[in-house]
């Protein structure tokens, strides 16, 4: 069906409104700027990551590496001479494709990045517009297999590393329990991840969202609801995990360099 | 009471470019920006066409752009906005315009007519009727709630912006879709359509249409994404392709 004419399309930025509409990308495109910026030099630097028990979130699991972390010493010898021999490079594509593929992050950096649109009611600078439908953005689709590998990250790879912060090497050189400011930046950088995770849009719909009838599946309504409870602060999970998450690395990189002390409560 | 200066969209028909119109009008407490226009219309601009009805936010009919945000005019009190710059009143942008302030929504009815309808499955008892779990209704009783206002038609960038009328749906009908496909007594499969005919891939999640629905209906979280997680699950995801394979069955 022909559609007809409508009023002129507005410009790049031309809009009616009065209120601040930039201040939201504007604000997307420094967090995330920033927290890119910083991962991706973090990342390069393959030191300054392990502090005694802690392992920074970014290089774990430290697959090949040479801490007491690592799965395998040193690095295999098909490891590209070109690539630096940086643990986080092996694994940061999850946490990365996870949200670049995230819901939330696809709309903010859509708006902040793309300008398509700038902010809702504001004149967008492309006339051409494809959007998910196909490539590349379809890829996109592939959300639900980034969910998958970081919920085995999340509750089988990274629980054991909260689990060795809260170890502490003794003076005979053995390990016994004990409790410093950093085990609680790794729970709380892994609680913030479970959170963001277990609120996904694309959990929410393999939990129980698929079905129309839940009722006579107690387990499973209770699960998809707790599921939608964190969903409605998703966006919330998403900033505070990625905020955390970069905090953690400098208090693990800033303890290793001897910058910070790292205070024994326990 | 004060003095308030507005600056009204005044357009003669399509073949009309249009224009904003400077207009000044005394403003008193609990006024809603419906009053001022009303108001407007009796003393100086008598012409000045604008729909409405209600008066109550329910009826969807005095949908507008007050200051550049899709709003309800009805529903838009005077002492929200700022004093001391012009209210801006202006029609939808997503439709063509009849005269002034009313659009022609009639696109939206003959896309409603497309969509496939509610088919029940066989009644649950001898007396032809059926028996739903609270928690089952509850889930698409939220879409219910819609006025067709197209408020979120209005805002969302692919009919705005772009004019994809012929290849995209709208929020407005991603929520009614999802108030079929997800009721627990249909038995139509629209999926298919979903993809190929309605774009709902068009839909990048600004979230603008949730932003501005007056019935603060969840469209995006709650509407459009679980219908984009259903049409991943059906044309997207090779695991479950192969599942299906195995396995014979068919969707929950």
């Amino acid at each position: 069906m022909a559609f007809p004419a409508v009023l002129k399309r507005r410009s790049f930025g031309e809009t009616q409104r009065q209120d601040a509409w930039w201040l939201q990308p504007g604000a997307v495109v420094v967090g995330l700027g920033l927290a890119s910026a910083y991962a991706t030099w973090a990342a390069l630097q393959a030191d300054h990551y392990v502090f005694g028990g802690y392992l920074s979130p970014l290089y774990s699991p430290e697959v090949f590496g040479l801490s007491h972390h690592a799965w395998f010493e040193g690095f295999p010898s098909w490891w590209p001479s070109f690539v630096p021999q940086s643990p986080a490079l092996f694994i940061l594509i999850l946490p990365l494709g996870f949200r670049a593929t995230c819901y939330y992050y696809r709309g903010a950096y859509y708006k902040a990045f793309w300008a398509d649109p700038p902010a809702c009611a504001v004149g967008e600078p492309r006339n051409a517009y494809r959007g998910e439908n196909s490539f590349p953005l379809i890829v996109q689709n592939i959300h639900r297999y980034f969910l998958f590998a970081m919920m085995a990250w999340i509750f089988v790879f990274f629980p054991i590393d909260v689990y060795r912060a809260f170890e502490f090497e003794t003076a005979s050189g053995g390990h016994a329990f004990g409790i410093g400011v950093g085990s609680f930046v790794l729970l709380i950088n892994w609680l913030l991840l479970s959170g963001y995770a277990l609120g996904c849009h694309s959990t929410r719909h393999v939990i129980g969202g698929f079905r129309n009838v839940m009722a006579g599946r107690p387990f499973q309504s209770a699960c998809y609801r707790c599921v939608s409870c964190l969903n409605r602060r998703h966006m919330a999970w998403a900033w505070l995990s990625l905020i955390w998450v970069t905090f953690s690395d400098i208090y693990v990189r800033l303890c290793s360099m001897g910058v910070w002390t790292d205070f024994r409560l326990v | 009471m004060a003095a308030t200066q507005f600056r009204i969209w005044r357009q003669d028909g399509a073949g009309d470019e249009g224009g904003y119109r400077d207009y000044t009008t005394e403003v008193t407490e609990g006024m809603v920006v419906l009053d001022a226009v009303h108001q407007i219309q009796a003393e100086s601009a008598n012409d000045l066409a604008v729909r409405w009805n209600c008066k109550a936010g329910k009826c969807g009919s005095c949908s507008a752009e007050v200051n550049g945000n899709p709003r309800l005019m009805c529903m838009t009190r005077m002492s929200d906005l700022p004093a001391d710059r012009p209210v801006t009143v202006e029609p939808m942008r997503a439709f063509p315009v009849i005269r002034d302030l009313v659009c022609d929504v009639s696109w939206n009815y003959e896309v409603k007519k497309k969509i496939e309808p509610f088919e029940p499955r066989p009644p649950d008892a001898e007396d032809g009727t059926w028996r739903i779990a609270q928690e089952d209704v509850e889930r698409v009783q939220e879409f219910r709630k819609c006025i067709e206002c197209f408020l979120c038609q209005d805002v969302c960038h692919v009919l705005r912006d772009h004019h994809l009328h012929d290849e995209f749906v709208g929020p407005r009908f991603f929520v009614y879709n999802a108030a079929l496909e997800m009721h627990p007594l249909d038995t139509r499969d629209r999926l298919a359509s979903l993809k190929q005919d309605e774009g709902i891939g068009y839909c990048n999640i600004t979230k603008c249409c949730t932003k501005v629905c007056p019935e603060h209906i969840t469209i995006t979280d709650n509407a459009i994404i679980p219908l984009k997680e259903r049409v991943v699950s059906e044309f997207y995801d090779p695991l479950k392709k192969l599942f299906r394979v195995f396995s014979g069955g068919s969707r929950a």
